[in-house]
């Protein structure tokens, strides 16, 4: 079952049939998904944007400002990341929507993004902790609970601030926590980097790919996850023409990673939602070999996580579905002696303590 | 063109509960909904001439202060959201009220980029139109509130937007928020002055909004051109005056007091350049609310020349 966003952003010439209640709702959907740039972009993209009224399109407009000043921004503050990594001989590498910025990659058309992720040695950890904290980058404030679970069960530190210009940076070791099943080395990562700009690298466009797909099946929220999938599918749908052996390489490594069943399904549900084109068989071939034979009870929770989260998307059982997921991320993070206590720590922090819990906070966010 | 205070008062509950209620305010439109008592009051006092925007209508911003849950509930909380998401915690519901009038400010604040926003009141009369920008707790809302009873129209006690590369402003005329003392200050000042719903124990203390159509083109959308820029300061032990300010200094403070300069880079900059340049700066240093409308009712004629 297909809704706005998804029709609109395949098929952008649709937004000019759309009355202006669907306006309304395409818009809050596509903020609600973090996508109202992405949104905008299809459609500048599409040159419909200009049909559209003035009091739709400045909304678009707005977007697509804050996509630029964001731009701006990044690119400032990577120079700035880059010397204090210099100071210590180390290499910046970007992830996610950073790395998709900065490299000029079609993904990063449009795309916002509320932090800096760089992936460094796990052995260099501390030291690359200690030469930000020298310059003038800070751990904000988290409670005791939330700074051991970071330190003992996480694959990044505490979230830095800028002092000066209030930017986050999220500095992981690894791209899943310690605890989790599958247990990656990361250091496969750092074989195959792509120099993006001078000094810069980011991983290699198969692990982009694995990545993205890891975060989002790991992850227990789902704000995200169709800005996710859409994430992927413009990957998806120009990596291989950057390496022509992209689609024979991509399964292999996501076994050598043991990260097959996220790619699995990070396949399946953006071809599913965004008709993304891939090679005959690619599918099946992953999930074969994969350990997912729940496919059908999948679907159900994925086809309602999937959704912008927002009532006129919302199918019947999402509440129960996302409480699922919930549950099956941490269980995929930690084993269950850790995870118990660790659940009922957070439903108390939420209840009880006012920092146990913050919406949309980089700082603070869901761990 | 039909107003709020058209609607039978069972309709506009019921469109308020409901989220049907689509009202006017400047450029944009805002449909509200809430299930809190308090804020029906409020809207039905502080809204009562706003226009209704009809069903066909484009809405910018679907706003909500409610309950939700039974945990709210018990608890006494509300929660403010915005497409049906909550940006922000859960408040105490007494604060209701306030809180949507933050909200409203901040969908303005946060996604509106069209215009030059700057964190000012702005009011007009005659051919003349002032913006004052101030930090909070300078007295910009106050005095704001008091011209507005003097006879000025209230284009915004919040945004101040100006179209780039011009001198126009685009009124946004909302209630404007009165703070601690200054609630007592105006009711003093004029016994006209309508009020709703009282949110006490704020991060901001009490606050209390002030009805701010008080004339009847209020809900013109025509811009205006701006003509001065006065940067109010309330100081009790301070000489009270009104003192040309150099364009240079008025320009920095300006852009700090701005919502989106920096976003708006270059253009940002340029835009600032054309408002200043065209527009008379002053000082306002005042603890008197009559001495400092007079004031401003007797701003000279004369471009300053700075």
């Amino acid at each position: 079952m297909s809704f706005l966003l998804q029709r609109i952003l395949l098929e952008p010439r649709l937004v000019l049939e759309l009355n202006n209640e669907q306006l309304n709702q395409l818009l809050s959907q596509a903020r609600s998904a973090r996508l109202l740039a992405s949104l905008a972009h299809q459609l500048q993209h599409e040159a419909v944007d200009s049909q559209l009224s003035t009091t739709v399109s400045r909304h678009l407009q707005s977007a697509i400002l804050i996509h630029e000043k964001q731009k701006k921004d990044l690119a400032y503050d990577i120079e700035k990341i880059k010397l204090v990594l210099d100071s210590i001989s180390e290499r910046l590498v970007l992830l996610k929507g950073a790395a998709y910025m900065l490299a000029e990659l079609p993904v990063g058309r449009g795309r916002l993004i509320t932090d800096i992720d760089i992936l460094v040695p796990q052995q260099r950890i501390d030291e690359v902790e200690k030469a930000f904290k020298k310059n003038g980058w800070k751990s904000g404030y988290i409670n005791n609970y939330n700074e051991r679970y970071y330190r003992n069960w996480s694959h990044e530190i505490p979230p830095l601030t800028n002092g000066a210009r209030g930017t986050t940076l999220d500095v992981h070791h690894n791209i899943l926590p310690p605890t989790a099943r599958p247990n990656i080395n990361s250091n496969l990562f750092f074989d195959r980097l792509i120099e993006v700009k001078p000094g810069i690298f980011t991983l290699s466009w198969q692990d982009m790919v694995i990545h993205s797909a890891t975060h989002l099946f790991h992850e227990g929220e789902f704000h995200h996850g169709l800005r996710d999938l859409w994430d992927m599918d413009r990957m998806l749908r120009d990596f291989p023409g950057r390496d022509p052996q992209f689609w024979e390489g991509l399964v292999s490594r996501a076994q050598e990673l043991e990260l097959q069943v996220s790619l699995f399904h990070g396949l399946s549900y953006t071809q599913q939602l965004f008709g993304t084109p891939l090679p005959e068989g690619i599918v099946e071939h992953t999930g074969n070999r994969s350990k997912s034979l729940h496919k059908p009870v999948m679907d159900f929770l994925f086809s309602r996580a999937f959704r912008p989260d927002h009532p006129q998307c919302k199918l019947p059982y999402t509440d129960l579905a996302l409480g699922i997921l919930y549950v099956r991320s941490h269980l995929l993070r930690m084993p269950l002696y850790l995870l118990l206590p660790h659940l009922a720590r957070k439903a108390w922090m939420r209840l009880f303590e006012a920092d146990g819990h913050s919406h949309e906070s980089p700082k603070n966010k869901e761990i | 063109m039909r107003l709020l205070r058209h609607l039978a008062t069972d309709d506009f509950k019921q469109r308020l509960a409901s989220g049907e209620l689509p009202i006017r305010v400047g450029p944009y439109i805002y449909n509200v909904q809430s299930n809190l008592p308090t804020v029906a009051a409020g809207i039905a006092t502080l809204y009562a001439d706003f226009r209704i925007a009809e069903p066909g209508d484009f809405v910018d911003y679907n706003v909500a202060i409610v309950h939700s849950g039974l945990l709210q509930r018990m608890q006494s909380k509300a929660k403010f959201l915005f497409d049906k998401r909550s940006p922000f915690n859960a408040i105490p519901a007494e604060q209701a009220y306030a809180f949507l009038e933050w909200g409203m400010n901040w969908c303005v604040s946060v996604h509106a980029n069209e215009y030059l926003k700057l964190h000012a009141a702005a009011v007009s009369r005659g051919d003349r139109a002032i913006i004052m920008p101030g930090i909070p707790g300078a007295g910009k809302s106050t005095l704001c509130a008091a011209l507005g009873l003097s006879g000025w129209r209230i284009l915004s006690d919040e945004h101040a937007m100006i179209r780039p590369y011009t001198t126009q402003i685009i009124p946004l005329c909302r209630p404007v928020s009165l703070k601690n003392e200054s609630i007592a200050v105006i009711k003093s000042f004029s016994s006209d002055a309508i009020f709703g719903p009282v949110s006490k124990e704020t991060h901001k203390g009490v606050v209390a909004h002030m009805k701010a159509d008080l004339q009847a083109d209020c809900h013109d959308t025509q811009h205006l051109q701006a003509s001065e820029m006065v940067f109010p300061r309330y100081a009790r032990d301070e000489p009270q005056r009104l003192s040309p300010r150099r364009r240079t200094d008025s320009f920095i403070l300006a852009a700090y007091h701005s919502f989106n300069y920096s976003l708006l880079c270059e253009a940002g900059f340029e835009a600032m350049k054309a408002l200043i340049e065209n527009v008379d700066c002053f000082d306002l240093v005042y603890h008197d609310l009559d001495w400092a409308v007079s004031a401003v009712n007797e701003l000279p004629d004369r471009p300053s020349g700075l």
